[in-house]
């Protein structure tokens, strides 16, 4: 991976890709959507399998509810619409019909955090983590580029139970192998050092890893790990790094409560206190722009990471 | 009720003039909703500039009639309508979708107080304005209230258990429009979702039902008259409409949901609309 000049690519093409792949192999992988199936990438798909594909209308509480159904006939279902309806409208379906029964649904997000950037609020959903890291039984995965959105797919078809899969609108910066194996609940360092770590998920490891590289030449050795599982977090990690590095970043592509930053404080709060700062929107809602214009209002830019980190490290 | 000949032609004037600030808008953000803008205009022209009783310099009027615009995303043809009848000025028209812009790329009323719901996500408004209706009606305030809704957010269950309860509270305060173009985001509406038959199950549902052409200025003040007289029971106009109307190659295509033109794409559009 070059950083300074990445390859870019969309992971909901990631999403679209893993699925007909899957569906190939394995008859019982159906999809469904709420009018939303070129967002979603699902166009190749549908023309493959129309039997396995369910187009349910703009209906996304309707939709989780059939998908539980599905899945109680042996099929595995990928729910997919935008982050802020499959997470949001029907967060109570979700719940209970299928994580609450256990049910082997998969529920897919894209135009996740602030990606959705000229939609405005309505569309950007800057509070799934926090929304559903509460639920029982549910996963929940936030891959950082496409080429690990279309590993995470392929592993949540192994899984037997509920996972949830958020990503981005936008093309991002390809930062991990195209082989390999996705690995639930397992970080991953992507780069080293012990003056801080910085803990990101997303398109938020991108920045990161940027800021990382600048931090450096200031002489701050900042570790980057990749926590692409929300939900079961990788303690051991969070855990190594603060006693390694006694700092904490955290930084993501969601609310400040609640959400990442929230999941670590949890871990290092209970068993390894450490100096922590949470980066991710400050308790407000997102807004409409060109996307370089939000993510900077919002504080979500390399650039303004590297000030952050700059402070809190000093302070 | 007999409308004048002027009248009508002053209204059809100023729907000419929203579809082109409709174009304006997507082609400057590069993005937003055309298709469904454009099929809703005349209704929307119809409503605040004639029908709805309302006074753009003092927005907060207790005793104006209150517009919910529940298929938020084409919130540009409501953006024009408000500017052009004086709620802010026309120049900030231009700011639509931009960094923080009052005008969102979905309607929020946090930002722009005079938006009556905060919408975008769909099947919601319609709960909305039956709040309205009800809260108005024990004010005992005559205001009325008017919601426009798109043929494909009545695959949400929401509306219908809103349809419901206008009907049990008998809210003929309430004025829901449907802006039938029968296109969604993925195709039509009966390939992805069958809605129809839609005024059958309206009526069965207890509610008063106009079918018009939604793009006749005279039927579209005509069903709004004729619902403002109704005792008892909500009205749905039906409103039989084209997605993209206006402009040629938007016209009837899916593909003009929530797309903007390139700028040579937006003067032939423009073009077409001068007339
Ligand atoms: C709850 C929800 N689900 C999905 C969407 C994404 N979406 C935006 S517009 C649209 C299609 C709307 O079709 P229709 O109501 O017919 O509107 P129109 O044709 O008038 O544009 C969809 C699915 C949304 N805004 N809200
Ligand atoms: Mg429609």
């Amino acid at each position: 991976m070059n950083i300074n000049n990445p390859i870019r690519k969309a992971m909901r093409d990631g999403y679209g890709e893993a699925i007909v792949e899957l569906a190939k192999r394995n008859k019982d992988i159906v999809a469904l959507t709420g009018d939303l199936a070129g967002s979603l990438k699902l166009d190749e798909f549908k023309l493959r399998f129309p039997d396995r594909f369910f187009e349910i209308g703009i209906a996304e509480q309707n939709m989780m509810g059939i998908a539980a159904g599905l899945a109680s006939t042996g099929k595995i279902p990928f729910v997919s619409s935008f982050a802020m309806f499959v997470a949001g409208r029907s967060w109570e379906q979700l719940r209970t019909a299928v994580c609450y029964a256990n049910f082997n649904v998969k529920i897919i997000g894209s135009h996740a955090g602030l990606s959705n950037s000229r939609d405005g609020a309505s569309h950007q959903n800057l509070e799934d983590f926090a929304a559903l890291r509460a639920i029982p039984n549910l996963i929940i995965i936030a891959p950082c580029d496409y080429n690990e959105t279309k590993k995470a797919v392929h592993e949540a078809a192994r899984i037997k139970g509920p996972v949830y899969i958020r990503f981005n609108r936008s093309e991002t910066p390809i930062l991990t192998e195209e082989k390999g194996r996705f690995r639930v609940g397992r970080a991953e360092t992507l780069r080293e050092g012990n003056d801080l770590a910085i803990i990101s998920c997303g398109a938020m490891v991108y920045e990161s890893l940027v800021a990382a590289q600048e931090l450096a030449k200031k002489g701050i050795h900042a570790r980057v790990i990749n926590m692409h599982t929300i939900k079961p977090i990788d303690k051991e990690a969070i855990i190594l790094a603060a006693k390694e590095t006694k700092k904490i970043v955290t930084v993501e592509e969601h609310q400040v409560n609640g959400g990442l930053g929230g999941a670590v404080a949890e871990v290092l709060s209970q068993n390894s206190p450490a100096r922590l700062k949470i980066i991710g929107v400050k308790d407000r809602f997102g807004q409409s722009g060109a996307l370089g214009d939000v993510m900077k209002e919002y504080g979500l830019t390399s650039e303004s990471i590297i000030k952050e980190i700059h402070d809190f490290y000093w302070k | 009720m007999k409308i004048s000949e002027k009248t009508i032609k002053r209204l059809e004037e100023t729907a000419r003039t929203i579809r082109q600030d409709v174009i304006k808008m997507v082609t400057q953000a590069e993005s937003g909703h055309p298709g469904g803008s454009l099929s809703e205009t005349d209704m929307i022209t119809a409503l605040f500039f004639n029908v709805m009783r309302h006074k753009p310099k003092n927005p907060q009027w207790e005793k104006r009639d209150r517009y919910v615009q529940s298929k938020g995303h084409s919130c540009e043809a409501l953006y024009s309508a408000m500017a052009r009848c004086g709620y802010f000025p026309t120049s900030e028209l231009n700011t639509f979708r931009q960094i923080r812009s009052r005008l969102q790329g979905h309607p929020s009323r946090a930002d722009l107080p005079m938006i009556e719901a905060s919408t975008g996500s769909l099947g919601q408004g319609l709960s909305i304005a039956i709040g309205m209706a009800l809260g108005l009606r024990i004010s005992d305030i005559r205001s009325r209230v008017y919601c426009m809704i798109g043929d494909g957010e009545l695959d949400e269950g929401q509306v219908w258990e809103a349809a419901m309860s206008a009907a049990h509270y008998e809210l003929d305060n309430l004025c829901a429009i449907i802006d039938n173009n029968g296109l969604q985001i993925d195709g039509w509406n009966e390939e992805i979702m069958n809605t129809a038959p839609l005024p059958d199950k309206f009526r069965a549902f207890g509610w008063h039902v106009i079918e018009i052409d939604g793009h006749d200025m005279s039927e579209i003040l005509g069903a709004f008259h004729d619902a403002e007289r109704m005792k008892d029971k909500p009205t749905v106009i039906i409103a039989e409409t084209m997605k993209g109307k206006g402009v040629k190659f938007m016209e009837n295509k899916v593909e003009w949901h929530g797309k903007a033109p390139t700028k040579e794409q937006a003067v032939i559009a423009l073009r077409e609309l001068n007339g």
